[in-house]
């Protein structure tokens, strides 16, 4: 700790360096940030995918709706245990920009298929007992959270479901906010599918998809091609797959969102290593004589690399925490990204990370100048001071 | 016997040509001397003193430093042996520009296990000594010559070692800064019984020593007593 100051005090010594040190490594970390939540965006469905979860769409496109009463025959295969399904509403708050992803379901199946979601807030059996119930996801409650309260009465319109009354407005009670597991988040919205069912004015008894949920996930294969036998030659073929697959197939449309990000990343972080470490080693060039005169009072040579260290790791990390920071701050509050992503989010795991990956940098950029520094001789060094 | 200095050779390679800096010397240092090094230039005398400070080592020959062979030191224990027993004074002050006065002289006391508040108090009271206690938060930049000497020389002290060497103390002083320098040189031998070896081209800052030592061609060639 004692060294700290000196280490701080030789940082500051050329300020101007510094700021665009400080400005190239941050900017490049508030990057990352922005990326990973990006990267989330794209991939959240499969990193929420289960493995013993399939998904049946019609085979055609996954807008087409199916027969409700496929459910039935679907249960009846060996290693279903159990059968629910979810349905695309198109929900829209208050202005046409505010899209939100809204799904009915059946909710004490929807509760035993995804076990990992948890209530952050709110009550569950007001969601299962309560027909007009829905449960908010936490990003999108932290979106609208000067607006929406638990227990507050919210009017969502749908561009699809016309109601029978020949409204578009549905109401709905705001019984809980929910996230899946202890860090992921979905960006969605659960509605009950009876009160779906019983409103609309057309599509009775269709639903957009099912989910299944198997006994074991090494029978995916078996099961999936059972249930898309069982609809063969119907009016509604399916396409039965693991929800990881469809994930990934869904996001693989737009291409390999994360390996672009990542070599985009990666080609950053190279340059900002050759940066620090240019800078690194111009500062310690300037400071040959310095350094002697560190030698000469008594410094060993590991301690005055270890500075030299210490000096680049501190640009680094405090650069990339400032990124980070920025970045976060940046997508907790992008409520105009989410309405085209709505899980944009950056994970605590990236943020670590990306403090992990700084430090890195900094040791690696600090070597080669600490390797300098640590082999000077005192009287080279004091020769280029007289 | 404070040093003992026992047929010290020093060779460097220049091309296919060896140049024998330092040749056959021997010299013994009582503690509270003062030694002034005088000689032509390339005579030995700033590599006989990077020998006498660790800074640099021997082709041959042994250094004995109260009883330990300096000679035989590793690179890590030649550091320990310089912080604890050495404190080094330059022609051209060496200061560490970014640090102020008290921090300067602090830096030694770094190596220390002083707290942050004992080196505070010990870097200033080494400030006081050298008459600058109100500079003690200037940078070098905002000091004169003389003062920024003074420093170093707060800095040389400040761990109280048993031996002081400078080079050229003086040397990129005016003169009345110069002897103020070597003023305080002296008081610090003869009251503090520090023992100093200094490099010198300037008579009048030798004739402040105890014992004038001419160098010529590696090798001591006269002794004078003041």
């Amino acid at each position: 700790m004692k060294y700290l100051r000196f280490v701080m005090t030789n940082l500051k010594r050329n300020k101007t360096r510094l700021l665009f040190t400080f400005l190239s490594i941050m900017t490049a970390f508030l990057m990352f940030g922005l990326l990973s939540a990006l990267k989330i965006a794209f991939s959240a469905g499969a990193d929420i995918a289960g493995k013993d979860r399939l998904l049946t769409l019609h085979k055609v496109t996954f807008t087409q709706p199916l027969p409700i009463s496929y459910g039935r025959q679907i249960e009846n295969i060996d290693g279903v245990e159990i059968v629910s399904h979810q349905t695309w509403f198109g929900g829209i708050y208050k202005d046409p920009r505010n899209q939100l992803p809204l799904f009915p379901v059946e909710p004490e199946k929807h509760l035993q298929i995804y076990p990992e979601l948890k209530l952050l807030e709110g009550n569950l059996d007001d969601w299962v007992s309560n027909r007009q119930g829905l449960l908010v996801s936490k990003s999108l409650a932290d979106r609208f959270a000067e607006e929406w309260k638990v227990g507050d009465r919210i009017p969502i319109q749908t561009s699809i479901w016309r109601k029978k009354d020949g409204t578009n407005t549905y109401d709905f009670d705001f019984v809980g906010i929910y996230q899946l597991g202890e860090d992921l988040d979905d960006g969605g919205m659960l509605m009950n599918y009876k009160y779906f069912d019983e409103s609309r004015a057309f599509g009775g008894g269709t639903v957009g998809w099912y989910v299944l949920k198997i006994a074991n996930p090494d029978d995916s294969a078996q099961i999936a091609k059972e249930v898309d036998k069982l609809f063969e030659n119907s009016s509604a073929e399916t396409k039965t797959s693991t929800e990881e697959a469809f994930a990934k197939s869904f996001a693989g449309q737009i291409g390999d969102i994360g390996k672009i990000i990542n070599a985009v990343v990666s080609a950053v972080f190279f340059t900002m290593l050759l940066v620090v470490a240019n800078t690194m080693s111009q500062s310690i060039r300037e400071r040959t004589g310095e350094i002697g005169v560190l030698k000469t009072l008594g410094f060993s040579d590991s301690k005055v690399m270890w500075m030299v260290i210490l000096e680049a790791l501190f640009i680094t990390l405090i650069s990339a925490a400032v990124g980070l920071l920025l970045a976060k701050l940046f997508v907790d509050n992008a409520d105009s990204v989410r309405k085209y992503f709505p899980i944009f989010y950056i994970q605590q795991k990236d943020i670590v990370v990306g403090l992990i990956i700084a430090a890195v940098m900094g040791v690696i950029a600090g070597l080669m100048p600490a390797m300098q520094a640590l082999r000077l001789k005192i009287v080279d060094a004091m020769r280029k001071v007289a | 016997m404070l040093l003992q200095i026992n047929n010290l050779h020093k060779d460097f390679k220049r091309g296919k040509e060896t140049v024998h800096v330092l040749n056959d010397l021997s010299l013994d240092v009582e503690k509270g001397d003062f030694l002034a090094l005088m000689g032509p230039s390339g005579s030995g005398k700033s590599t006989l003193l990077n020998m006498i400070g660790g800074i640099d080592r021997p082709s041959s020959g042994s250094l004995i430093f109260d009883e330990v062979p300096v000679h035989d030191l590793s690179e890590k224990g030649l550091s320990q042996w310089r912080a604890d027993h050495v404190g080094f004074v330059f022609q051209m002050f060496n200061l560490m520009p970014v640090l102020n006065a008290w921090r300067n002289v602090e830096l030694p006391l770094l190596l220390t296990k002083l707290g942050s508040k004992d080196r505070k108090t010990r870097s200033l009271a080494a400030l006081d000594l050298v008459g600058l206690s109100d500079r003690a938060t200037h940078k070098p930049g905002e000091l004169s010559g003389g003062q920024e000497q003074r420093v170093g020389i707060a800095r040389a002290i400040v761990t109280d070692p048993d031996l002081l060497l400078c080079d050229e103390p003086t040397g990129d002083l005016d003169r009345k800064s110069g002897d103020e320098i070597l003023d305080l040189l002296q008081a610090l031998n003869e009251q503090q019984g520090k023992t100093i070896i200094m490099v010198t081209h300037d008579l009048r800052a030798a004739e402040r020593a105890k014992k004038v030592l001419y160098m010529e061609d590696g090798k001591i060639s006269t002794t004078r007593n003041i």
